[in-house]
């Protein structure tokens, strides 16, 4: 079979992580189908950003088994995970600009470094992310002089930048308000149908990720509690995906409740 | 008798901790160092890297190069020739000044110019890369974060460090020889003449060696606590990289002093 027509980009099988004798995941399994974008919700402190990491090879696990392509990621296999690099790109929490680059050398950095492409493509090739992205008028800015939105969109500018098959999305709306975490979901689904690569999202925004997503995972106490499509995540009648569901639908609803009794003046 | 024994194992096993402790620290620095400089190879556009590093380190820290250096050869002067003067032979100042520079002060003192500014400052650079996850993203990418960030400024180091050694010499002399001669009556000929008598090859030799050798050890002490800011267990954040700033420059100041007694007992 050709890797590229493997149907699941992405297996996971009884993933372990944990720091200082305390366990964080407990056996994550979990397969991330080709060409979709595949949410895994969870609340904070559960887990979800270490597992990212892990996939992206920031962190080593401690047990369990990675498979991209079909291909085990193990510990060892180093052209195994050049292989991963170089097919898959991970936008950080923190976006992880290079403060001294402008823009548009923070998009040309991976492919400087990685390719052998020469000056000229390189730079048409990171103008032409900067455009997709409608940050043109910025390619001489410093990541400081953007703002939260447009750091966003640089940072997946440069993640897109490698044509990669599977991008990884470290909670992209975190301390985001609610316009912008939707303009977040909506880019990541414009550019993963533009671009057609695998998103594996880790976040808490259940709303968003509900509309913008395939399929969808509860990561709870360290394990995948549920995997479905999103239709299926809402009618679940599962205890841990309802109390899930309830606490995140309270807290909305304690917001409003607060901007009701302190209007905005 | 037996809580004597209890305090003798307790310090036997902090002394084989800290021991432990300090074998692991310098395995994994040389495992750093070395890392980097096989990664030169991996490393693209290398040269435009080397030297912005060189301009870091060399043309940034030149102006604090050339007034220790000459205020170092000011005092050398000075005090040179109050000592002589006791034993009536002023005329060796120029060798004392130059053999003290030349030998000792002038690569000791400018690397510990260049740790003060360029070392500290990577070293924070490091650091705060590391926190904000600027290093992860470049391993991500596939980049050689060790290529990238690490090997050219050590590559910069080996070339910055004899050239602003030097410069201080150069500068030191000719400080010796405004308070000598210009203001306590050396004659100039017989300073000069003193200075090319004295310097020898082998001098130089054993300056050279060991500003490149200062600059490669204090500029991989720097990286290494840069780089590894994370592994602070007693501060985070902005604390992690102060912390790991002040240690750099503490460490790598004392690696240029131990290398120095080192290098010298080869030459003496």
């Amino acid at each position: 079979m050709e890797p590229s027509a493997y149907p699941v980009a992405l297996q996971v099988e009884c993933l372990q992580k944990g720091f200082n004798g305390k366990s964080v995941l407990r056996g994550v399994d979990l397969e991330v189908p080709r060409g979709s974008i595949f949410t895994v919700l969870g609340p904070s402190g559960t887990g979800k950003s270490v597992f990212l990491k892990c996939l992206a090879n920031i962190l080593q696990p401690d047990a369990g088994r990675i498979r991209f392509d079909g291909r085990d990621l193990g510990a060892g296999d180093s052209a195994a995970q050049d292989e991963f690099r170089r097919r898959c790109s991970f936008l950080f929490q923190s976006n992880a600009l290079f403060d001294s680059l402008t823009a548009l050398e923070n998009v040309a950095l991976p492919l400087e470094q990685t390719t052998t492409l020469g000056k000229l493509e390189i730079l048409n090739r990171s103008r032409d992310a900067l455009r997709q992205l409608e940050m043109e008028e910025f390619l001489d800015q410093y990541p400081a002089q953007l703002s939260g939105g447009m750091q966003k969109r640089l940072a997946l500018a440069r993640a897109i930048v490698t044509r990669p098959e599977l991008v990884l999305f470290d909670e992209p709306t975190a301390g985001l308000d609610p316009l912008r975490r939707n303009a977040v979901f909506a880019m990541i689904a414009k550019y993963q149908r533009h671009f057609n690569f695998t998103a594996l999202i880790v976040t808490h925004d259940v709303t968003e990720a509900l509309v913008a997503s395939d399929r969808v995972a509860l990561l709870n106490q360290g394990r995948i509690a549920f995997v479905g499509t999103p239709a299926e995540f809402s009618s679940s009648r599962n205890p841990v995906l309802s109390l899930f569901r309830d606490s995140a639908q309270a807290l909305g609803e304690s917001l409003t409740e607060i901007r009701r009794s302190h209007p905005t003046p | 008798m037996g809580v004597f024994m209890s305090i003798i194992r307790l310090m036997l096993h902090w002394l084989g901790r800290r021991t432990l402790r300090v074998v692991f620290g310098v395995g994994d620095f040389s495992l750093f160092t070395g890392r980097s400089f096989l990664s030169l190879a991996q490393t693209k556009r290398l040269a435009t890297r080397i030297a912005r590093a060189v301009h870091e380190q060399g043309t940034v820290c030149l102006p604090v190069i050339l007034i220790v250096g000459v205020f170092t050869g000011l005092v050398l002067g000075l005090q040179g020739y109050h000592v002589l003067s006791r034993f009536g032979s002023q005329g060796l100042l120029g060798t004392l000044v130059s053999l003290s520079l030349v030998r000792e002060m002038a690569p000791v003192l400018a690397s510990l110019m260049l740790i003060g500014q360029a070392g500290s400052a990577f070293a924070a650079e490091l650091g705060i890369q590391r926190n904000t996850e600027q290093i992860a993203a470049l391993e991500t990418m596939g980049v050689n974060s060790h290529g990238y960030l690490v090997a050219p400024r050590l590559v910069a180091a080996l070339i910055v460090f004899p050239i602003q050694t030097a410069l201080f010499v150069i500068l030191g002399i000719w400080g010796g020889s405004i308070s000598g001669s210009v203001l306590l009556g050396v004659d100039s000929g017989v300073y000069w003449s003193a200075v090319h008598r004295a310097v020898e090859a082998r001098d130089l030799q054993e300056c050279f060696m060991k500003a490149a050798v200062f600059g490669l050890l204090s500029m991989s002490v720097c990286a290494y606590q840069g780089f590894h800011a994370d592994r602070n267990r007693s501060a985070v954040g902005a604390r992690a990289v102060s912390a790991c700033t002040t240690r750099a420059v503490v460490l790598s100041s004392i690696a240029v002093l131990v290398a120095d007694y080192i290098i010298s007992s080869f030459f003496v």
